[in-house]
């Protein structure tokens, strides 16, 4: 049984052995000197697991008594979490050097980070939900606070880690009050108790309490008040990292607990979510407005984006699930490039957030500006790029799931959203003249904008048939 | 009145007495020394629940590692905790009325608290009938047989917190004379010494 158990879990254990060897490489042998080796390694690393999970058949299995599951759902979020950390990891390698951050335990923490993202999306049960969420938390906090001697930095760290207590907090009293109830922490227990979606009022407070957790995890209005602050002091590699694998992995979580566990009672948990899904996206355009740091602008826009991936959740339904599945890999697409380009954001060899320094890039950098600008225009929802069909799939689940209210505030806030992503295009090529920005860029960063940009407009013709595994994804979730 | 029901509300008492005793003295040494009391006595109260287990590592760590960790950190840290505790007074009214309101709301909750029919059975389940296996064992192997995945996984966050601990606070300090036991041993004497010959009645 524990044979079987533990090859189930295979992928999990040999990326756990690798963080270990690699930590130990570290100590014993150049200590920073062997950081470039280490981060290429656990890149290398994520690649090849990655093609592991995602040759590993197409059944659904769990292992440890329930507590770890390996469906199509968390094969398809593992294979986006491991491909963007590792493409996140190295597009960053440069900027980490450059500022004399690069020390071989980043490598190995975004590993363990990786690894509790694993855990989350495989989740079967409260407790392994709160394992791997609390794995990933904790490396993401100390990789937040890495530049230690920058104020910014080490307060975005604290800031984070002190909210982020509170968010387990929260959740694990949701979790205490939902064990009360139904007396198991197992999904497949709890969901058998309510199986005729009947829920009491504690129950419901337990819920509640839950999903307060896991909003916070995503960001979602009203616990996105970290989001700004620690995006900002992040060293930028670190703030690229946040906004896409986490991101995967807190959503895909989000979805597991709520269809897994409560998928009876989903007009219970639909409101909730819709609500959330609401206020972030309003919020997430309006309050853009006002920014002029990149940096924060992108947490802004995270949020935003965060809300359309949750209206795609509130549907409740199976197509809403594979919309939101499409939706965060098409954001995350658009967020490695548009990094890609923030990381090359210097003047002098000091990085510059200002958009402000980005007035007439497209008189100096025609081909970057052009690029920059399909991506802008995606991820504010501008057809035909890939972008709005992202929009689109989730909109279109809410009205199938009878909840247009709740697609024409998407309209409108995707509107009000686009004005932000609309001026940083009309400063690069109808803004005044500004210092110039360095016009150095590594290759791997130019590559990745590039790339992004143009499966913007590739990807339209048949999505890569990322479609098909979405839906295979969604079909093992929502029965 | 029994034994049992005696010795229950004894520590019961303490326990309660001593937690209030833990905020509001003004010494925080002392404060320390009433969680220790506070700990001892839940150790009592568990020993009466029949998890002997539980008890032994109530007292075991956190008496006799976590206390006395708290109480080396009480007094070696400078803090001054007059100041600590001075935004009290002003942030007393609001904390209180959201304390009073949260309070509300977990009545009411308990009040209308209902479980689902089959929960006492699934709760029951995990651990195997409490009259034929020893607590100690049965613990065992909940931890390490049933949740050996969750442990595990537990061993891994203490890994990133060593970590974390490491990298955020480690610092190679440049300017300070460390011992080099290599070099001292390998000092060769006809290196490091001169031999002078000083004249009666003459300096150097």
């Amino acid at each position: 049984m524990i044979s079987a158990d533990l090859s189930i879990a295979l992928p999990e254990i040999l990326l756990a052995l690798f963080a270990m060897t690699a930590l130990m490489v570290g100590v014993f042998t150049g200590k920073d000197r062997v950081a470039h080796l280490v981060l290429w390694a656990t890149a290398a690393a994520f690649v090849i697991l990655a093609l592991m999970v995602a040759l590993q058949g197409a059944e659904s299995r769990t292992a440890f008594g329930g507590m770890f599951i390996d469906d199509a759902f968390a094969r398809f979020a593992k294979v986006m979490i491991l491909l963007s950390a590792a493409v996140v990891m190295l597009m960053g390698q440069d900027y980490m050097e450059r500022h004399d951050l690069l020390r071989f335990e980043y490598p190995v923490l975004v590993a363990l980070a990786a690894l509790g993202m694993m855990i989350m999306v495989s989740a079967g049960d409260l407790m392994a939900l709160y394992m791997g969420l609390e794995l990933q938390s904790l490396a993401l906090y100390v990789i937040v606070a890495i530049r230690r001697d920058s104020a910014r930095s080490t307060e975005a760290g604290l800031k984070y880690f002190m909210l982020g207590a509170l968010a387990s907090g929260m959740l694990l009293y949701g979790a205490s009050l939902v064990y009360g109830f139904a007396g198991t922490t197992l999904f497949d227990g709890i969901i058998s108790t309510i199986a005729d979606g009947e829920m009491p009022l504690g129950l419901l407070i337990g819920l509640a309490f839950l999903i307060a957790g896991l909003a916070f995890k995503v960001s979602a209005v009203p616990f996105h008040m970290w989001t700004p602050d620690v995006y900002q002091g992040a060293p930028t590699p670190v703030t690229a990292f946040l906004s896409t694998a986490p991101k995967i992995a807190a959503m895909a979580l989000f979805a597991r607990v709520v269809f897994e566990a409560f998928g009876t009672a989903a007009a219970d948990w639909g409101q909730i979510v819709a609500f959330l899904a609401v206020l972030s996206m309003f919020l997430g355009g309006i309050a853009a407005i006002g920014q002029r740091d990149i940096k924060r602008l992108m947490a802004y826009s995270s949020i935003a984006h965060m809300g359309f991936a949750l209206v795609g959740l509130a549907a409740g339904s199976q197509q809403g699930v594979e919309a939101m599945l499409i939706y965060m890999a098409i954001y995350v697409t658009m967020n490695i490039g548009v990094f890609a380009f923030i990381l090359s954001m210097s003047r002098d060899g000091r990085p510059v957030t200002d958009i402000a320094s980005l007035n007439m890039l497209s008189a100096r950098e025609p081909v970057k500006a052009a690029a920059l600008l399909v991506l802008l225009f995606s991820m504010a929802g501008v057809p035909p790029l890939l972008g709005f069909f992202g929009k689109l799939a989730v909109l279109w689940a809410a009205v199938e799931a009878g909840m247009a209210w709740l697609a024409v505030a998407g309209v409108i806030a995707s509107v009000i959203g686009a004005f932000y992503y609309l001026r940083i295009v009309y400063y690069m090529y109808f803004g005044e003249e500004f210092e110039e920005l360095d016009r150095v860029m590594p290759n791997l960063q130019w590559g990745l904008l590039m790339a992004s940009s143009v499966i913007m407009v590739v990807g339209v013709i048949n999505l890569f048939g990322i479609e098909s595994f979405a839906e295979a994804a969604a079909q093992t979730l929502v029965r | 009145m029994g034994v049992a029901d005696f010795a229950f509300y004894a520590f019961a008492i303490t326990v309660l007495a001593s937690a209030i005793l833990v905020v509001f003295s003004r010494n925080p040494v002392h404060s320390v020394l009433w969680l220790i009391l506070a700990f001892l006595s839940s150790a009592g109260l568990f020993v009466l629940l029949g998890a002997e287990f539980v008890a032994m590592l109530l007292i075991i760590v956190y008496v006799g590692a976590v206390a006395v960790l708290f109480l080396f950190v009480v007094m070696m840290l400078d803090i001054d905790f007059a100041r600590l505790k001075e935004g009290m007074s002003r942030n007393l009214p609001l904390g209180g009325l959201i304390g009073v309101v949260l309070l509300m709301q977990l009545g009411l909750l308990f009040g209308a608290w209902q479980e689902a029919d089959g929960a006492m059975g699934l709760r029951q389940a995990p651990t195997p009938d409490a009259s034929e296996v020893h607590n100690t064992r049965a613990l065992g192997q909940l931890i390490y047989d049933d949740y050996a995945f969750l442990f595990q996984a537990a061993g891994l966050i203490l890994l990133v917190a060593m970590i974390g601990a490491i990298v955020l606070t480690l610092r190679h300090r440049t300017d300070v004379e460390r011992q080099d036991v290599l070099s001292q041993m390998y000092r060769d004497p006809a290196q490091s010494m001169e031999l002078k010959d000083v004249k009666p009645g003459k300096g150097l």
